[in-house]
């Protein structure tokens, strides 16, 4: 196994507000961890400055060997290797299901439309809507939208999938179509990082469970153990209020 | 009043008219077009992360805004043009007057139809490895032209009658006709209430284009 993702001692500031205070961590090629705490502990935050969406303050984030906090490293083309799937989705809405799922391919990957075509056509399979392929994401339920966002995703055959709060602006019926994809994933062997308030789904598909508090780890372990017996006070407080 | 409506004189002029109506629509949509492209590097610019990008298009956007296009055309024709490119052509000046008034108003919606599309569209875009560039170009614009589409139909009416204000420069469009007409009969009411009606009828039927157009490609 081999390192996707390092972070060393990440901070991340917004003016005044140090959001992030020192986070150190490592996720493993094929590793699903997944990332809980309360809302405002950094853990969206954290999961952002993974691809630079945000910028890292202090401290050393390197995905797949490559320092993102270098000036000299291309952004773009460690991004091509990083997916991610948002909390609301984020689908171009001028585009179909299919030209969602085909643009970066196709502009960043240079591939033709043919091929382009035919692997989203797979993808959505993948994901059990083909048939909505000429639909436009206004047409598509929230769940339907995040699994084509997941597809769209998956289009850039990327290293790893970063999650952030993928089902958190779900109606609760359609929770578990999105979850259901992203275990098929996990099955599969892709590498993860989940941020969630999915406790059940942390546990079942998750390698490793990251409690972040405050913009600090303050727990982590295997989700057997994790779950059972929460040593940290606050970890306890926390579980007591969401399970 | 309408018996003594000089018919014939109408029908005498109607002709050139209709001549200062196509020169009139020629320049309104060739301003269009060169305001709308210089209205999205302006409104780009505007957006950049450099101070000093900004500062162009800046000072571009205030100048064009902060003084009368009435001034900007007389300035262009009698001494800007003359002293750069020797030019006198009354629609070569004229047009570029009015593009670049355009180009300044434009400008401002271009920024704002930007500005009002998610963020979230940006990061997606950026995420999937996208460049700036191409986020902008693929995912950003898109979007940002269905909201842009009422207000530059806005400002296309709003150059069709402004460019009545090149006439002072004998650009032969509608209301230099208009003048000619008056000049050479007296006749007032003939002459700029019938020039007024015409204008009517080209804005009319640019609402309608514009509307034919937000239907065709309106915010989804």
């Amino acid at each position: 196994m081999s390192e996707v993702i390092q972070v060393r001692n990440l901070c991340k500031s917004f003016g005044a507000l140090d959001v992030l205070k020192g986070i150190t961590c490592t996720i493993q090629e094929r590793e699903v961890v997944c990332v809980i705490g309360p809302s405002g502990s950094g853990k969206s935050t954290f999961l952002r400055c993974l691809n630079l969406l945000e910028d890292v303050t202090s401290g050393e984030v390197v995905v797949l060997g490559q320092p993102l906090t270098d000036q000299r490293t291309d952004i773009n083309a460690i991004r091509r290797e990083v997916g991610m799937v948002f909390q609301r989705f984020h689908l171009f809405p001028h585009l179909t299901v299919l030209a969602n799922i085909m643009l970066a391919p196709r502009k960043v990957r240079q591939q033709d439309k043919a091929a382009a075509e035919q692997h989203a056509l797979l993808l959505l399979d993948k994901v059990g809507l083909r048939d909505k392929s000429n639909a436009y994401p206004h047409q598509l339920s929230g769940g339907q939208q995040q699994r084509v966002a997941i597809a769209r995703a998956l289009a850039m055959q990327p290293k790893v999938l970063l999650f952030d709060e993928p089902t958190s602006a779900l109606d609760p019926e359609m929770v578990g179509e999105v979850l259901d994809v992203m275990r098929a994933l996990a099955r599969e062997g892709m590498t993860m990082v989940v941020v969630t308030h999915e406790m059940g789904f942390a546990r079942e598909v998750g390698d490793r469970v990251l409690f972040i508090d405050q913009g600090v780890i303050v727990a982590e372990g295997p989700p057997e153990t994790f779950f059972a017996q929460p040593e940290n006070e606050r970890l306890r407080a926390f579980l007591s209020k969401v399970l | 009043m309408v018996d003594n409506i000089r018919w014939d004189a109408l029908a005498e002029w109607w002709p050139q008219f209709l001549q200062g109506a196509v020169t009139t629509v020629e320049i309104t949509v060739v301003a269009v077009v060169c305001g709308t492209l210089l209205g999205l590097f302006a409104g780009l610019g505007r957006l950049a992360r450099h101070p000093l990008v900004r500062l162009v298009p800046n000072l571009y956007v205030t100048f064009m805004r902060g003084t009368p296009l009435f001034v900007q055309i007389l300035l262009m024709h009698y001494a800007v043009m003359p002293a750069l490119f020797g030019s006198n052509s009354a629609i070569v000046n004229g047009i570029i007057a009015l593009s670049l008034n355009a180009g300044a108003y434009i400008a401002e919606i271009v920024r704002a139809g930007i500005q009002s599309i998610d963020p979230g569209q940006r990061e997606a875009g950026r995420s999937l490895g996208l460049t700036q560039a191409q986020t902008m170009r693929h995912i950003i614009l898109p979007q940002a032209f269905r909201r842009m589409l009422p207000p530059l139909g806005n400002e296309a009416i709003m150059l069709l009658k402004d460019s009545s204000l090149c006439a002072a420069i004998a650009l032969p469009e509608i209301t230099y006709y208009a003048k000619a007409m008056q000049g050479s009969t007296y006749l007032v009411w003939e002459s700029f209430l019938s020039v007024a009606l015409l204008y009517l009828v080209l804005t009319i039927l640019c609402e309608r284009l514009v509307r034919l157009l937000e239907r065709r490609y309106g915010t989804v």
